[in-house]
């Protein structure tokens, strides 16, 4: 225990103290799914074709095999939307009869060590008819292309549409039309910790308890229980640490659902380890899409009309529980990005093809239209002469609440002045001298920035909007204080890296007047934490942060009316700080440790005018909030050899109220550097068989420390009237501007030479064929 | 990520590990020294030996010395060792520079130098160093001991004239002389990755023109090897951008470049052109 608070209000808020989750994780006492011991293991027996059908399973003698003929009664997962012509699509826990991409389950092996299980899969023979695989989503939606389910006409299984009434005479009426035609390779969010899961069969109540490294414990109770056909009650869900998720843990495995079978059926422990190249090809995709952008622009360079084409390759099968949905209809929802345009017209698909499914990961589609945006306010801005700076300054949203062209409504923000910061900090002018100096040696630096608007903490109605079958938004806290005076904060979300038992603590601490090392917050086990929807979209600080506050200030009101009973004084005249009520301008003062004894143990004394024990819930379901930066990268691209080095990372970002300083510089440091891997290195290359070209870590590329730049932060913290707390989410923002900002930088640096870089990754293969179609010179 | 079964074997001495070695060769056995190149592919279940020969305790394998005019590094000595100086002169110099281009420091504690050159993965650095300053493999076996030149001892991707049941004891680099420059340069996309190209330098300036001129290039071919074409353009010529840029073109000419999905031959070329050009640029 620290230092003592000063009194109640907002000491702790705002201090950069250390994690209380780190302790632990740094000596190696962390507890994560494999390190549980498990009488059985499994391995899945994977297709290694793209399409086909499966004609014979052959195992070795004597070896426990489960395939999809085992798994009678078993139903499928079925992702569900009830809008934008989503045609649903059911994907079985393990083939059944036909695989529909490379990596697909077709088996379980069980055996009594991971070692055994891996040899007995190397020995089974599937034997399948492979057939012409559809790996890209413009070969899938071409005339005469086969079919990947039978139910979905040309293999568009979700589609949204929008044209305001007067997009077509403004697009008429406009001055300059410029055209961002983009591409966005398939990502992998490679999480440190690849997939597992750990079943196992309680013979004394007869539930299983599932350990599993997941985004969203109750879901996953949910989803399992749903496909299984038992009541969820029968069923604990824990998370326990888990080593990053960036989305790809919040979708159901099928690789789970058979964990749990196998636990209920033998009536014993099953655990299952993914490895690396199993995550690589099988553990969910992302970003695979191709973006035609087309903005029309008046004289004054003030975007005018906005046309989107968006093509979204989600893979075989729909993710639950947010459906394949959620890339392009988040990029139609959010293409015009922080820019003023009343009139927009979009047109976006989501593709099945036989490749991997994909789910969210970090960012959602913003990775991807942030850098087709901001690639077109760069193109805009050289046809018009004028600085990508000034065609930003003419553009931004300045007046608040905003209603976008889509009915999005932007609180309160700093689109411009976050700008205006990163130009001054970054030195612009300076470096615009450095750069010519640089380009007459031959080197060529460039700069560039990215602005744009963060969705987060957004509640149901937003969910509702996409017709979401599963509907997620609000969360739940739960907080007691014990007889021993020690608080529990019980809560639905589910962090995994974000620092939550530290923020949430410092939102209770103040409420309070205590310091939060007296607050544990429980999550991870649907046996312990109330009902909630994890921990995904930027939501946990402003929601369940939300929640925590509203739970928070009951506490605080019981505490003051036992403070008050018990000192006999009036409840206006209490404060709590220092872990006690104390009555204000006088000496008389009662612990929380004793008043806590008092709520459980000498409750006869309240009279029955206060309820016993000190318990309190809160929930909320915010409309959302938009957090916003601007984000500046100083590249130095090696024109000979196509290699860019980004030597300098700036940003500028409003998040609202920072609860924790160091937490929110780290969701954004982290956040950048995936950006810089998603921008210049990670890619998943299928060949035209459909097969995977980037099965380790030698060939898919996340960045490594020697690959990120020094990183500089300004905040801004506009206290929006969208959230509670004051605190808008940041855990998206760092992948969502880094991309664009990188890939203008290239661009800048490149610009002597005429050539236009507006795909992803921006590998150094890819740059030097441009220069070379561009035929070099400069 | 389980290796498939295998018998370990660990041999004290060289003759029990060559004895060992020539009855389990034919049924798919493998040496194991520092283990990083062939383990994770047993993990990945591409490469399955039957038998591993683990020569980590074999007695007089760490030899790291100067005979003969020669650097002798015996089949223990780790990529580490190279960290420091090992002998003076340029080749000391050398492989300090080359060896922090390999892999990663973990990497680097626990991988030999002749394991590198027994893999031939046609990116390997020590292959590079070997390849271009000409220098020895000795391999010995139950049936006796050889002397393999370098230039004929890689034979292409991961393939060497190694036999199965010889053991590769120790290789020896010539040691370089006093007034040698050298200069090396490699290509990757991360820190620590397997070079898409790399350059390794070496010559002498007499009467103010380059003289003796070694040029090597990794990881554009399925071998390292010298590009006599480079080297011409090289010998006779003062040093200087002029001959450098002539070398490095001379050098992307002469390449049969290795092709996958991410480098065209092109590509590989132009690759080659820049890491010969900026290794002579380093030797400078």
């Amino acid at each position: 225990m620290s230092a003592p608070t000063k009194g109640s209000g907002t000491t702790w808020v705002g201090r950069a103290i250390r994690r209380l989750e780190d302790p632990a994780l740094v000596t190696g006492q962390g507890r994560f799914t494999a390190d549980l011991p498990a009488a059985h293991w499994v391995r899945f027996v994977r297709s290694s074709v793209a399409v086909g059908k499966i004609t014979n399973i052959a195992a070795p003698e004597g070896a426990h095999v489960i395939t999809a003929a085992d798994l009678k009664g078993v139903k499928r997962i079925r992702p569900m939307l009830h809008k934008f012509n989503y045609i649903p699509v059911e994907q079985p826990i393990l083939a059944e009869d036909v695989v529909r991409f490379v990596g697909e389950p077709v088996a379980a092996v069980v055996a009594m060590s991971e070692e055994e299980a891996e040899d007995i899969a190397d020995q089974i023979e599937v034997e399948i008819a492979e057939t012409k695989p559809l790996v890209d989503a413009r070969d899938a939606i071409a005339k005469g292309a086969t079919l990947v389910h039978a139910q979905v006409p040309i293999n568009v299984i979700v589609e949204g549409k929008v044209r305001t009434p007067d997009f077509d005479a403004t697009w008429k009426g406009a001055h300059k039309i410029i055209k961002v035609d983009a591409r966005s390779r398939r990502q992998n969010a490679t999480p440190m910790e690849a997939r597992a899961g750990h079943a196992i069969y309680e013979a004394s109540t007869g539930r299983v308890t599932f350990t599993c490294t997941t985004q969203m414990p109750h879901l996953m109770r949910t989803a399992i229980a749903d496909v299984l056909g038992f009541p969820e009650s029968d069923l604990r869900v824990i998370a326990p640490d888990v080593g990053g998720g960036f989305g790809q843990k919040m979708s159901l495995a099928p690789e789970y659902v058979v964990l749990v079978w196998l636990a209920r059926k033998f009536k014993s422990s099953f655990a299952w380890t993914e490895d690396r190249r199993e995550n690589l090809i099988a553990g969910f995709h992302s970003r695979d899409q191709h973006v035609t952008l087309e903005g029309a622009f008046d004289k004054n360079a003030k975007l005018v009309a906005l046309n989107a084409d968006i093509l979204a390759n989600i893979g075989a099968y729909s993710c639950f529980p947010t459906t394949c949905g959620v890339e392009p209809l988040m990029a139609m929802a959010e293409m015009p990005g922080p820019y003023d345009v009343r009139q927009y017209a979009c047109l976006s698909r989501g593709v099945i093809t036989n490749t991997c499914p994909m789910a969210p990961y970090r960012g959602v589609s913003r990775p991807v239209i942030t850098f087709v945006l901001e690639r077109l306010m760069d193109k805009a801005a050289a046809a018009f002469g004028i600085d990508p700076i000034e065609i930003r300054r003419r553009n931004l949203i300045d007046k608040f609440p905003y209603t976008s062209a889509m009915g999005l409504v932007f609180d309160e923000a700093t689109y411009k002045q976050t700008m205006e910061m990163a130009v001054e900090h970054i030195g612009l002018p300076a470096f615009r001298v450095r750069q010519k100096e640089a380009r007459a040696k031959g080197r060529h630096l460039g700069i560039g920035f990215a602005t744009f608007s963060e969705r987060t903490g957004y509640g149901s109605p937003a969910f509702a909007a996409r017709g979401m079958e599963i509907t997620p938004g609000w969360e739940t806290v739960i907080l007691s204080i014990d007889p021993s005076g020690f608080v529990e904060a019980r809560i639905g979300s589910s962090p995994h890296g974000q620092g939550l038992r530290t923020t949430l603590a410092q939102i209770i601490a103040d409420e309070l007047g205590i310091t939060p090392q007296l607050i544990k917050v429980i999550h991870g086990d649907t046996d312990r934490a109330p009902y909630g929807w994890g921990t995904f979209a930027s939501r946990s600080l402003v929601i369940s942060g939300g929640a925590t506050l509203i739970a928070a200030r009951k506490v605080r009101a019981k505490l003051i009316k036992i403070a008050s009973h018990m000192l006999e004084a009036a409840p206006e005249d209490i404060v709590l700080e220092d872990g006690a009520a104390k009555v204000a301008g006088t000496d008389r003062s009662i612990s929380i440790a004793k008043m806590a004894r008092e709520a459980y143990h000498q409750t006869h004394r309240f009279k029955g005018e206060i309820e016993p024990g000190i318990t309190e819930t809160g929930t909320y379901d915010p409309p959302g909030t938009f957090s916003n930066a601007c984000h500046v990268a100083i590249v130095d691209v090696d024109v000979e050899t196509g290699r860019v080095a980004v030597e300098k990372f700036l940003v500028a970002e409003d998040a609202g109220l920072i609860i924790n300083p160091m937490i929110a510089d780290g969701q954004v440091h982290g956040g950048i550097a995936q950006g810089i891997g998603n921008a210049l290195l990670e890619e998943i290359i299928y060949d035209s068989d459909g097969g995977i070209l980037t099965a380790t870590l030698a060939d898919y590329l996340p960045p490594t420390a020697h690959e990120i730049p020094p990183i500089e932060l300004h905040h801004i913290e506009t206290h929006t009237s969208a959230s509670i707390t004051k605190a808008k989410g940041l855990g998206e923002g760092g992948t969502i501007g880094a991309p664009a900002a990188v890939i203008n930088a290239i661009n800048d640096a490149l610009s002597p030479f005429g050539v236009s870089i507006d795909e992803m990754p921006a590998t150094p293969q890819r740059i030097r064929a441009a220069l070379r179609a561009a035929g070099e010179a400069a | 990520m389980k290796p498939a079964p295998f018998i370990h074997h660990v041999p004290k001495t060289i003759e029990e590990a060559l004895a060992i070695l020539a009855e389990v060769a034919p049924q798919d056995g493998r040496v194991l020294a520092g283990g990083q190149s062939l383990v994770p592919i047993m993990a990945f279940r591409m490469a399955r030996p039957a038998h591993l020969v683990d020569i980590n305790e074999v007695k007089g394998l760490d030899k790291l010395a100067v005979e003969g005019g020669k650097l002798v590094i015996g089949a223990r000595v780790r990529h580490a060792a190279f960290h420091k100086n090992v002998v003076d002169g340029p080749l000391g110099k050398l492989l300090t520079y080359v060896v922090r281009h390999i892999a990663h420091y973990p990497i680097r504690m626990r991988g030999t130098f002749c394991g590198s050159l027994a893999h031939a993965d046609p990116a390997s650095e020590w292959c590079l160093v070997a390849a271009t300053l000409g220098g020895e493999i000795i391999a010995k076996s139950k049936r006796g001991e050889r002397v393999i030149a370098a230039a004929n001892f890689f034979e292409g991707i991961m393939s060497t004239s190694l036999a199965e049941d010889e053991l590769l004891a120790e290789a020896r680099l010539p040691l370089l002389p006093a007034d040698a420059k050298f200069g090396f340069y490699e290509f990757n996309r991360r820190a620590g990755d397997f070079a898409m190209a790399a350059a390794l330098v070496t010559y002498r300036v007499a009467g103010g023109k380059i003289a003796d001129a070694r040029v090597g290039v990794g990881g554009a071919e399925d071998r390292p090897r010298r590009i006599p074409e480079a080297e011409a353009a090289l010998n006779g010529k003062a040093a200087g951008d002029e001959a450098f840029r002539a070398a490095a073109e001379a050098a992307a000419k002469a390449v049969d470049p290795l092709e996958d999905v991410q480098t065209s031959g092109e590509y590989r070329r132009d690759l080659v052109r820049a890491v010969v050009r900026r290794a002579l640029e380093h030797s400078a």
